[in-house]
């Protein structure tokens, strides 16, 4: 029998609860792990194992119907996957899919009415359950519901993907399996209601007095619940359709993706019980498979990690942050305001060389702020807030009062010195002086200032408003205070910030430039630009190169590339085709295509490599700039790698970031002689 | 401006079933309470147009933690109700609703109001008489009130006292009587039309429903014989002859006649009249008497038009005082026809307007009867009556 010795079980609790108009009391279970919303509901065997005797209890008593419940907020958010990587064999990860699917099976095979009652969030096995009641009623309050495992490396294996596509069609099934997932989406209980996936939707304030009443009528016949047909002759279009979309996008490097499809494809006219069966092979094959634990460990990186850094200073040694002033008005600086602003909602003021872009600034932020009313995703009254937060002034003494003041002008060393020296003569002693740069040094732009301990690197990502990375940048003299601030700032910005040291080109953009830098060396070599930009389609990364290139802009990664080739000429090539795609101006796609322009551009060499070849370089030039940077220190651990490259570049989970990938393909004990993670950490122990 | 005062109506009254301190509502907010009630009188409602509602007018004794914030307005935005409906906190200890519905009363009356909301809510699970209280010691260096007037068990002992002829055996039974007249109102289903069911957490059991009130019990006079009196030894008030420690909540809408009429929500009370009254703080049960006496004489009425009682039973000493004050006898078919707070229980500042939805229930029951009363006594020594027409009286048809 498989257990989780560290499982914190969801108990279920059987009530007998009396409900007006029925002869025969209620069944209700309540689904309660003890603690409250912060740490939710979730099956692990020994939860299963409670609800199983929940069922039996609730059976023996003959009640009018059974129903099942969460604890407030929460219903449950699905299988406890900290119980997963301690699965060591097919047939242990075959048990957790069977004992859920026979135990859920109950309340679908109960010849005594069976209903959920989703008062809270419902995910994965969590929804599953509901799934498995004859009927369902969601509650207004509750904050998402969905099938997410497939974005973690698994299927919905406890009945979902059988169940949902009967129920609701496989359209809606394919956009709750497979669409929501990849692109980070749940449903909201309206959304829910309307896709059939619950049959009645109740307000929160009175949410189970209502699912009970309502209930009561459903097994009184005084309610009627009505379910649309499934319309079966677009199963398989739909399912053709999804499949190109899916393969367009991931280039089949996702197995979870195709699993679910195949599964999604047997719901059509298999039995249940074959379906089912079908599911847990799947689960289990998954599970024991070096994807899903790349991404459960990615999960976990994402979860946790990200919400408590590593090797940050004591939050109690944060200064507060009161007034916020940003030197520049130009797009960026702009952008930063605007984020400034609406987290922190403190004074913030711009500042640049004239009154004109000072104004134009500020008109852009204002312009954001009615643009947000507008779509509905900001009130009247914190917009009106807002307004007067924003300022702009050519006169730099207005900043003499701020507390934390960023820099987001021209990346030139000079530049920033000069700009640090004469605000360090204007604002207080204790300001945090933060620097946009990505590529330049802090500790030499804070050599000459007085006081050189108060600054820190702020890296953010294009968009600003929606990358949630933020790798803040420690000088060789930045202090703890500081840095407590600057940790501070970013969870009040809503980043996940990761420590960094002063270390050029920080984390993202070196690795992004080794890759790009070995994509130039083949192209320089003579390679096909079609068969370097498809070379790395296996891996199933967000973009292929060129398509990256294009959106950080040629002249962009150009610069990037010349810093670091001028820190690491070794490793990071000057590539003159590069040079002349910038020189060009040209667009590299046209209607998603090479443009035929730049491959005439482009000086080839005569020593073409295959698509595998230029693969297997990039990522050997991954390993060996990894390990260098862990062995420099850049960051605490491969985890921040990994971390840094799901979030500032969208690396997927599947890869675990990207370590993980490197360590299971055994590229980085053939380039460096060990792995990042220790075996088991993020892929099935070997051992 | 001339100003005519205009018709007050009760339309319709709800309220939780009421359970006893620590029990199924220990973890259940008192908010919680009456914003189901609230919700509960919307849906009844439909024809009532939401934004119509001028006031919320919510009566909490202790006024702090989940009761206070001043409760009427934020229990009516957690209702849902529009935000442009206002609201406000009453405090008048027992008669709390009461004081809700006579204060809207007034409003409507003049015409501020159309439509109001009234009740109340007392969690005395979680907030115990008298909590966070400090009574100022003049009280005691200055003999302004004899100490155990801030202990309402004494105070009904004091009561005892001064009408001998209120004997332990008459309370006792009365008492007795409460818990038979409520168990048969349960057995035909008069009470449940009133009850909104609540939703009940427990960590432990998991959630439940509460349907019924939690305190009525059975007994026997024997057993009553037996309890302890905890306020006095060898006194007269036990657990068994007064109303527990309870948690609950009420709601009312109350309307202008008119402007009932014109939504079509239905009458089931019409206003007669209504007052207060202070009495010597040590025998606050007296309190109903003098009350009663101005709500009659300001309604041109004397004891005789009133055709039945819904009377709070805080003790049963306090009620019998009353009726032997009319000369009623204690076991009258008019008064608290199905038992009273001695079996249902006694939420403080809720329970003014369960007693007004049980007399409208009355009322629609007895169209023989034109007149009826609510009164109760009220801490720190005042009673509290409000006197309502029959809109169903059959003399009306003639």
């Amino acid at each position: 029998m498989i257990e989780n010795p560290n499982e914190v079980v969801t108990k279920a609790l059987v009530r007998s609860v009396k409900v007006p108009g029925l002869d025969k009391p209620v069944a209700l279970i309540t689904l309660d792990n003890g603690f409250d919303h912060k740490k939710p509901n979730s099956f692990g065997p020994a939860g299963l194992t409670s609800l199983d005797e929940a069922i039996t209890a609730a059976t023996a008593a003959d009640p009018a119907f059974i129903a099942i419940t969460g604890k407030p907020y929460i219903f449950c958010v699905g299988a406890d996957i900290t119980g997963m990587p301690l699965l060591s064999s097919h047939e242990q990860a075959a048990e957790l899919g069977e004992l859920g699917h026979r135990v859920f099976a109950r309340l679908k095979n109960s010849t005594i009415p069976t209903f959920a009652f989703v008062n809270g969030a419902a995910l994965g096995g969590g929804l599953e359950v509901a799934l498995h009641c004859h009927y369902r009623t969601v509650s207004t309050g509750a904050a998402a519901l969905g099938l997410p495992e497939v974005a973690i490396g698994l299927v919905p294996g406890w009945g979902g993907s059988q169940l949902l596509p009967n129920l609701i069609g496989i359209a809606g099934a394919a956009q709750v399996i497979l669409q929501n997932p990849l692109t980070q989406k749940v449903l909201r209980p309206k959304q829910a209601k309307e896709l059939g996936v619950a049959d009645a939707l109740f307000q929160a304030a009175d949410f189970l007095e209502d699912s009970l009443a309502w209930a009561a009528g459903v097994v009184k016949g005084d309610v009627t619940v009505e379910r649309p047909e499934i319309d079966r002759e677009m199963w398989d279009g739909v399912l053709w359709f999804a499949k190109n979309q899916l393969d367009e996008k991931l280039h089949g490097a996702v197995p979870s993706a195709n699993k679910a499809l195949e599964l999604l494809a047997l719901a059509k006219e298999a039995s249940f019980e074959d379906g089912t069966a079908a599911e847990t092979e799947a689960l289990a094959g998954l599970i024991m498979g070096d994807e899903a634990r790349a991404s459960l460990y990615a999960f976990d990186l994402v979860q946790r990690r990200a919400k408590r850094p590593v090797g940050v200073p004591d939050a109690s040694l944060a200064r507060k942050v009161t007034k916020v002033g940003i030197v520049g008005a130009g797009l960026m600086a702009s952008q930063l305001a605007l984020l400034f602003l609406r987290r922190l909602q403190v004074p913030v003021v711009l500042t640049d060389l004239d009154q004109a872009r000072v104004d134009k600034g500020v008109g852009y932020v204002t312009e954001q702020i009615d643009k947000l009313v507008a779509k509905r995703r900001l009130d009247e009254g914190t917009a009106a807030k807002l307004r007067g937060l924003i300022s702009g002034s050519v006169d730099r003494s207005v900043f003499a009062d701020a507390d934390f003041v960023i820099e987001a002008v021209f990346e030139n060393l000079e530049l920033k010195k000069q700009i640090w020296a004469e605000f360090e003569k204007i604002v207080k002693p204790e300001a945090i002086l933060a620097t946009n740069t990505s590529s330049l040094s802090l500790t030499e732009m804070a050599a000459d200032l007085e006081h050189p301990e108060r600054v820190v690197g702020f890296h953010f990502f294009n968009p600003v408003a929606v990358l949630p990375l933020l790798e803040i940048i420690k000088g060789e003299k930045t202090d703890d205070a500081t840095l407590a601030t600057a940790f501070a700032v970013g969870k009040e910005l809503k980043k996940s910030s990761v420590l960094v040291k002063d270390a050029p080109a920080f984390v993202v953009n070196r690795v992004l430039t080794r890759f790009t830098s070995e994509v130039f060396k083949a192209i320089d070599a003579g390679t096909p630009l079609d068969v370097v930009n498809e070379a790395f389609d296996p891996l199933g990364l967000p973009m292929r190169p060129i398509a990256l290139l294009q959106l950080v802009g040629p002249a962009v990664a150009y610069h990037v590339g010349e810093t670091l080739h001028t820190a690491f000429p070794d490793r990071y090539v000057d590539s003159p085709n590069l040079k002349k795609i910038v020189d060009a101006g040209l667009p590299l796609l046209v209607d998603d295509e090479i443009n035929v322009e730049v491959v005439k551009l482009l000086d080839a060499g005569d020593a073409p490599l295959t698509a595998d070849e230029v693969r297997v370089k990039a990522l050997t030039a991954l390993a060996e700039e990894i390990r260098i940077m862990l062995d420099e220190g850049v960051v605490a651990q491969a985890q921040d790698i990994d971390l840094c490259m799901i979030l500032g570049a969208g690396y997927p989970f599947h890869l675990g970031g990207i370590t993980p990938y490197l360590d299971r393909s055994g590229i980085a004990e053939q380039v460096t002689g060990k792995r990042f993670l220790p075996d088991g950490a993020a892929n099935v122990r070997r051992a | 401006m001339p100003r005519e005062v205009r018709e007050v109506v009760f339309v319709d009254g709800v309220r939780t079933p009421f359970g006893k301190a620590g029990g199924m509502y220990a973890e259940t907010r008192a908010d919680d309470l009456v914003i189901r009630c609230i919700r509960e009188l919307v849906k009844r409602n439909p024809q009532l147009p939401p934004e119509r509602v001028d006031e919320v007018a919510i009566a909490a004794t202790t006024q702090t933690g989940d009761q206070g914030l001043t409760i009427g307005r934020t229990a009516a935005l957690l209702a849902g109700l529009p935000k442009t409906v206002p609201g406000y906190a009453i405090d008048r200890m027992c008669a709390g609703a009461m004081t809700a519905v006579t204060n809207v009363a007034g409003g409507i009356a003049m015409g501020a109001y159309d439509i109001a909301v009234a009740g109340g809510v007392e969690h005395m699970g979680r907030h115990p008489m008298g909590e966070g209280a400090d009574p100022n010691p003049r009280i005691l260096t200055e003999k302004l009130v004899d100490p155990s007037a801030l202990v309402m068990g004494s105070t009904a002992e004091n009561l005892h006292d001064r009408l001998p002829a209120i004997t332990k055996e008459r309370t006792d039974r009365f008492a007795l009587n409460s818990q038979l007249k409520t168990a048969k109102a349960y057995a035909d289903g008069k009470l449940q039309p009133d009850l909104v069911p609540v939703a009940t957490r427990s960590a432990e059991l998991g959630w439940g429903l509460a349907t019924v009130d939690e305190a009525p019990r059975e007994t026997s006079m024997e057993k009553l014989a037996t309890l302890k009196t905890p306020f006095r030894p060898h006194g007269r008030v036990t657990a068994g002859n007064a109303a527990g420690l309870n948690d609950g909540a009420t709601a009312a809408l109350l309307a202008d006649e008119a402007t009932a009429r014109e939504l079509g929500l239905p009458v089931a009370m019409r206003m007669v009249s209504f007052a207060y009254a202070g009495v010597e703080p040590e025998i606050m049960g007296y309190g109903p008497i003098p009350s009663t006496e101005k709500a009659l004489k300001k309604a041109g009425l004397t004891i005789d038009d009133i055709g039945l009682f819904e009377l709070n039973e805080a003790f049963a000493v306090q009620v019998l005082a009353l009726l032997d004050h009319y000369g009623i006898a204690d076991d009258d078919p008019r008064v608290n026809p199905w038992g009273g707070a001695i079996a249902i229980g006694h939420p403080l500042a809720s329970s003014g307007v369960r007693l007004m939805t049980q007399l409208a229930r009355h009322f629609a029951e007895h169209p023989e009867v034109r007149y009826g009363i609510n009164a109760m006594c009220i801490g720190i020594g005042m009673g509290g009556t409000v006197i309502w027409e029959n809109p169903n009286w059959e003399g009306f048809a003639k």
